[in-house]
């Protein structure tokens, strides 16, 4: 793959001696522990369409929010048009030339298009010389760039492909020469995405720029002309679109990291404990989130599921979890269907799950660190048998729990918010194996963990296997799945596109990360 | 940023905000009354005088504070599972009906054989009332807040009817029910103080004060002590969480919505069966209400609740002291100190929280960074 580049690119083609449209420079932001944004260099050329890939929590999101003024950079500069600006809120962002689509649309569902147009920027106290001027900007805008919407219609009547170019008019008629589209394609049909592409090579036709965040590399490969890489909060790469592939960007996302050996003797599987068929999922809006998904975990196996973040994967766990319900297809936990179950009555049945999001899942931060082993084991005989819990029991559960998962400190009583993330990690862990589950399902085990921490972890898992437990692993650091999981299925747009064994180059696994195989990746690098 | 989420030590958190929010809630209002051209400092001594300066002032304070001490225990359990029932007044209103009718029903018959029914009755009329809202936010997804709202006045129309047309009693012009027979009152605590030399004077005082006190070790063992007290907290606190955990936040919002409509209809044993002897409109007075400010002030646990319900009772019992003793001061102005209370101690909670923080955060590095 190409090496690291982070100095600007060569100008896009067509671009003039224009100032590049925007320059991050030296941008740096904390949130707290969390440093969203190191140190940001990024040349953005006025005319071109730039793509910004990561995965979810690199950064992409907070480096658009400092630029359109929702927050504000603790350190560096940003320079439009060659001009360093200083953009406090979304009103300067708009008076620089910077538009920006939301994923979330920021639309009034319950009036027409025309007001929605018209919101914030009437321009006048009486709404009907304004009305008539904005009903004729949109019919030229709608000419100009293919984006005709019925001037008149209700927004929540509107498709969702409609409704975004809503937001584009919006941000055109208050005279963007910069768009920003934050994920723009993920709730689209592919005709829709189609007709987006469109509408940007228009803009960009008529020298507009456009910034283009998404983790959905095919897309950047269709639409952009440079595309730059985050990770971590930093900008790892930047390349000029058609001089690099998708493997390479799926690697410069996901990154090289040093592997960590995990000890671990070969795989001995035995009956399948969980096995999923044919599993589709919706969301609310009808979107096929989860697609026709089959897999199978033997006892005694680890089966990984790579994939870049936001592809279905923790979709998939939920369902299997009971937290959400299958649209179509069965999950079998050892002879048991428990498609339809309830979380606890799935518990109950031996499936244990460590969410992969801990803060928001899988802990009460306000809780002490002992009520939170009683999470999901409320209705443990244990401690809750009688009319009160039996707290002495509880403490004593927790205090051999957390001595032999070495929580630190090994303090019940703690609340959970101040323990660090390995040790609330480890907290979930005692929860959720300590009492030897039949299967486990683990989202992200080690995310936000100390490499010390890392270490027990995975060696707790691999003992788990040994022990003749099925694991179905989902992480969005290849490196871990390779190197705890027997088998990896690779998952892209909620489809499995691939299975191999652990010890697959990278860049095969890449491309099934990708969603490419065989032909169609040729096809994609030439 | 992060200043205002972080850990304070227990006393800061439990003892030190509070009273600083208190303290600055009785600044003000001795600047208005400073405005009105009378002493502050006379006004206060007056207020305390009048509430705990002798046994009768003490009495009509602790008369005061049971009622709260339900009201603000009813808000509390419900905040616990993140609702905010503003339907107390509602539920005690029901709650005032229930123990109506079995005091009507077994007129006559002896109080502590009357008085099981009627807590019943009270607990069970004012968990009827709050079921509803409770159900249309558990199935439906209404907001509370505002079906409980709707819900107060929803009780106040139906008493009226009530009170009117069914339960008035005949020939009398006024919308009440006849007294009860003396038998089935609640005794007046000071006629068992009289013979050990205790003169209550004239305070409504009575047996519910001490179950008051049993309801809030009752509140305290359900929230911390039992396994619904902790599915009702993994709701409130984090409801991904609870689902994650196999807990229906459904089922946990309506059986909340339950205990918090029963207590708050306790509150009604004390005012209709043991100072009021009969069902008459507005018995409640507000109590609902302040016991919103009770709950937040004592940060939702029965222990905070009690003592922020006997502050009550004092502001109350002292105001009406100050308003006869400083004609100048009248009833509204005891109605600004306590929205200032109110205010401060409730709605502008966290505002020193920040201040507390940065300050315990420079004291534990050691010494202020440069």
């Amino acid at each position: 793959m190409q090496g690291p580049n982070r100095s600007p690119a060569a100008p896009a083609p067509g671009a003039d001696a224009r100032p590049p449209a925007i320059e991050f420079v030296g941008i740096d932001k904390r949130f707290g522990a969390t440093h969203a944004n190191r140190d940001i260099h990024l040349t953005i050329e006025a005319g071109s369409i730039h793509g910004l890939v990561g995965e979810n929590g690199a950064g992409k999101s907070t480096l658009m929010s400092i630029l359109y003024g929702f927050y504000r950079a603790d350190r560096g500069d940003i320079r439009v048009n060659g001009r360093t600006v200083d953009i406090r809120s979304s009103a300067q962002a708009i008076a620089v030339g910077i538009g920006m689509v939301h994923q979330q649309f920021m639309l009034v569902d319950t009036m027409t298009v025309l007001e929605n147009v018209l919101l914030g920027a009437e321009g006048s106290f009486m709404l009907a010389p304004a009305e008539k001027r904005a009903r004729a900007v949109l019919a030229r805008l709608a000419a100009d760039y293919d984006l005709e919407v019925d001037a008149d219609a209700i927004v929540g009547s509107l498709s969702v492909g409609e409704q975004q170019r809503v937001e584009i008019l919006k941000t055109l008629y208050r005279g963007a020469e910069i768009l920003i589209l934050d994920e723009p394609t993920a709730v689209l049909t592919p005709a829709e995405v189609e007709h987006l592409f469109r509408i940007l090579r228009r803009l960009q036709g008529e020298g507009k720029t456009v910034v283009v965040i998404t983790h959905k590399l095919k897309e950047i490969k269709a639409v952009t002309d440079e595309v730059s890489v985050m990770r971590k909060g930093e900008i790892v790469a930047t390349f000029p679109t058609r001089d690099t592939s998708v493997e390479a960007l799926a690697e410069a996302m996901v990154g090289r990291r040093v592997l960590l050996e995990v000890e671990k003797g070969p795989s001995v599987p035995g009956a399948v404990e969980l096995a999923v068929e044919h599993l589709t999922l919706k969301d609310r809006r009808g979107v096929v989130v989860v697609d026709d998904v089959s897999l199978e975990v033997r006892a005694g196996e680890i089966v990984g599921i790579a994939g870049v973040a936001g592809n279905g994967q923790s979709e998939l766990m939920e369902v299997i979890a009971g937290i959400r319900h299958a649209s179509s297809g069965r999950i079998r936990l050892g002879a048991t269907d428990i498609t339809t179950l309830d979380p606890s009555e799935i518990r109950d049945l031996g499936l244990a799950h460590i969410p992969e999001d801990r803060h928001r899942m899988g802990l009460v931060l306000a809780f002490t660190a002992e009520e939170n082993l009683m999470l999901g084991h409320q209705d443990d005989p244990r401690w809750a048998s009688g009319l009160l819990l039996d707290t002495g029991a509880l403490r004593h559960t927790a205090e051999a729990e957390f001595a032999e998962f070495d929580v630190r400190p090994p303090d019940p009583a703690l609340r959970t918010a101040l323990f660090s993330g390995g040790n609330q990690q480890k907290i979930i862990l005692a929860r959720e194996i300590g009492e030897a589950p039949k299967a486990l399902i683990v989202g992200q085990p080690t995310r936000g963990v100390d490499i010390g921490a890392i270490e027990a972890i995975h060696r707790r898992l691999i003992a788990l296997r040994d022990a003749g437990r099925a694991i179905l692993l989902v992480s969005a650091e290849l490196d871990e799945i390779r190197s705890l999981a027997d088998r990896i299925l690779c998952m892209c747009q909620g489809r499995i596109t691939g299975e191999c064994r652990p010890d697959a180059s990278e860049a095969e696994i890449g491309l099934m990360m990708a969603g490419l195989t065989g032909g169609t990746a040729m096809e994609a690098r030439s | 940023m992060s200043a205002p989420n972080r850990e304070l030590p227990a006393l800061v958190d439990w003892v030190l905000v509070p009273l600083a929010n208190l303290a600055v809630a009785f600044l003000v209002s001795g600047l208005v009354v400073l405005a009105i051209g009378e002493n502050p400092l006379e006004a206060v001594a007056i207020m305390l005088r009048g509430a705990l300066g002798y046994p009768e002032g003490i009495g009509f304070t602790l008369y005061y504070a049971t009622g709260f001490v339900f009201t603000g225990l009813s808000v509390a359990v419900a905040f616990h599972a993140g609702l905010f029932n503003i339907g107390s007044e509602g539920q005690a209103t029901l709650g005032g009906l229930g123990v109506a009718l079995v005091c009507l029903t077994f007129d006559g018959a002896p109080w502590w054989l009357v008085a099981p029914f009627a807590l019943a009755a009270a607990a069970l009329f004012g968990a009827a009332w709050a079921f509803v809202p409770a159900w249309l936010q558990a199935r439906r997804g209404s907001h509370i807040v505002i079906t409980t709202i709707m819900f107060n006045y929803l009780a106040a129309t139906l008493m009226v009817w009530l009170l009117v047309e069914v339960l008035a009693e005949p020939g009398s012009m006024s919308p009440e029910t006849k007294t009860f027979e003396p038998a089935t009152r609640l005794p007046f605590l000071r006629e068992f103080l009289m013979p050990f030399g205790v003169d209550l004077g004239q305070s409504p005082l009575n047996p519910m004060v001490f179950v008051a006190l049993l309801a809030a070790v009752f509140v305290w063992l359900l929230v911390w002590r039992t396994k619904f007290g902790f599915e009702m907290r993994t709701v409130g606190q984090n409801p991904t969480a609870a689902v994650y955990a196999g807990i229906d936040p459904g089922s946990v919002v309506i059986v909340a919505m339950l205990v918090s409509g029963a207590l708050s209809g306790l509150m009604a044993v004390n005012e209709v069966m043991g100072v009021q002897h009969r069902l008459l409109l507005e018995f409640v007075a507000g109590a609902g209400f302040v016991g919103i400010a009770v709950a937040l002030m004592g940060r939702s646990h029965p222990v905070g609740v009690v003592l922020s319900a006997a502050l009550f009772g004092i502001l109350y019992q002292g105001g009406a002291e100050l308003s006869f003793e400083k004609p100048s001061i009248s009833r509204d102005m005891i109605v600004v100190i306590q929205a200032l209370v109110i205010l401060f101690a409730g709605a502008l909670e966290h505002m020193f929280r920040p201040a507390f923080a940065r300050l315990f955060a420079r004291t534990e590095t050691g010494s202020p960074r440069p």
